[in-house]
């Protein structure tokens, strides 16, 4: 390299763009222009990706379970590409998650928005929303209340698709005979979340 | 094909957006046009096609609000005062302005090859793809600039 190369090759400080890049990301926020806000946080079943809307929460993760680019490409997909991390959109479900840990909430609050589910899985994920706190229900159950009973196995695959577990409770619901089931975030965690609401 | 997350192609260019608007513009200007770069991306970013090369693309704005940041700067500038065009260095957080001074006399196709390879450092890949042009047209162009630099400095 020549000395006029050298001299070329600017020497900025390390994090120089990150700390741009956030600032970027309040004013982005502040500009309406993120229709997509992420945050991660820690929490008792390991860190959550969470992720919401202007209408609402529209999907929360298990990094554990996937990397954190599953999630945000599902939405890049399914939603928008303008998704940035600007935490601040998500208080009020950390606060509501943090809450229902402690054991001080039995029921979300914040809205949601279910764009990232259709039809038979809309539907029975919305009437999975509606089973109370420390109560469980069936696969069964759940497919009669989307208008088919019959239907017990596109239940289950449309519960172990949902993308917003934990506020959409579909660790509540277990095979007809009463054993666990499947559970998207793995089986442990359905255990944890039951035990945590007395229901086991 | 999908388009990224945006702030998967926000950290993937912010480093080079950055560097290339301190050559071009100078450390001071070059945070504010940062922010109107990556604004102006995100507003257009949903019609992109999946496949445009990214990092030519934010370059390409960055180059446009850059020179939009230039043309108010002559207007805010007095008029006894000749506002140099680019890379004017304040000393800090860049200390080698010199060369980059020197490079603002250079020919408009010179110097921009050199920002894109030295200031956003980027390989001859991407400073083709940027240019518009082959790969060893974009050599050239980088080697001509040198020599005429190492000229203007001698």
């Amino acid at each position: 390299m020549t000395n006029i190369e050298k001299d070329l090759a600017l020497r900025l400080p390390p994090d120089a763009s990150r700390v741009l890049a956030e600032r970027f990301a309040a004013r982005a926020e502040d500009e309406g222009l993120v229709d997509i806000a992420y945050t991660v946080e820690d929490s008792p079943v390991g860190p959550l990706l969470l992720a919401a809307t202007k209408r609402g929460l529209v999907e929360l993760g298990f990094e554990g379970q996937k990397e954190l680019d599953f999630y945000l490409e599902r939405l890049s997909r399914g939603v928008s590409p303008r998704i940035l991390e600007a935490p601040a959109r998500l208080d009020p479900v950390r606060r509501e998650l943090d809450e229902y840990f402690e054991g001080r909430r039995t029921r979300f609050d914040v809205p949601l928005d279910w764009s990232l589910s259709k039809g038979f899985t809309q539907r029975i994920l919305r009437a999975t929303a509606k089973v109370p706190y420390g109560e469980v229900s069936t696969y069964r159950q759940m497919a009669a209340k989307a208008g088919n009973e019959r239907a017990v196995r596109a239940a289950g695959n449309a519960l172990g698709a949902n993308p917003i577990p934990i506020v959409v409770p579909c660790h509540r619901i277990l095979r007809t005979g009463g054993s666990l089931g499947g559970y998207g975030g793995g089986p442990e965690r359905k255990e944890f979340l039951l035990r945590l609401e007395g229901a086991l | 094909m999908s388009l990224p997350p945006f702030q998967a192609f926000l950290d993937a260019q912010r480093e080079t957006v950055f560097r290339y608007l301190v050559a071009m513009i100078g450390p001071d200007d070059a945070e504010d046009v940062f922010q109107e770069t990556f604004i102006s991306a995100m507003r257009a970013y949903p019609r992109l096609k999946p496949d445009s090369n990214l990092r030519a693309w934010a370059l390409t704005i960055a180059n446009r609000k850059a020179i939009d940041a230039i043309r108010a700067r002559k207007r805010r500038a007095l008029p006894v005062e000749d506002v140099p065009e680019v890379a004017v260095n304040d000393g800090h957080p860049v200390e080698q302005g010199d060369v980059w001074t020197a490079a603002r006399d250079l020919p408009p196709s010179q110097r921009e090859a050199l920002l894109y390879r030295f200031a956003a450092d980027l390989p001859y890949s991407d400073v083709a793809a940027v240019l518009g042009t082959s790969e060893e047209a974009a050599r050239q162009r980088v080697s001509e600039g040198i020599r005429h630099l190492r000229k203007a400095m001698a």
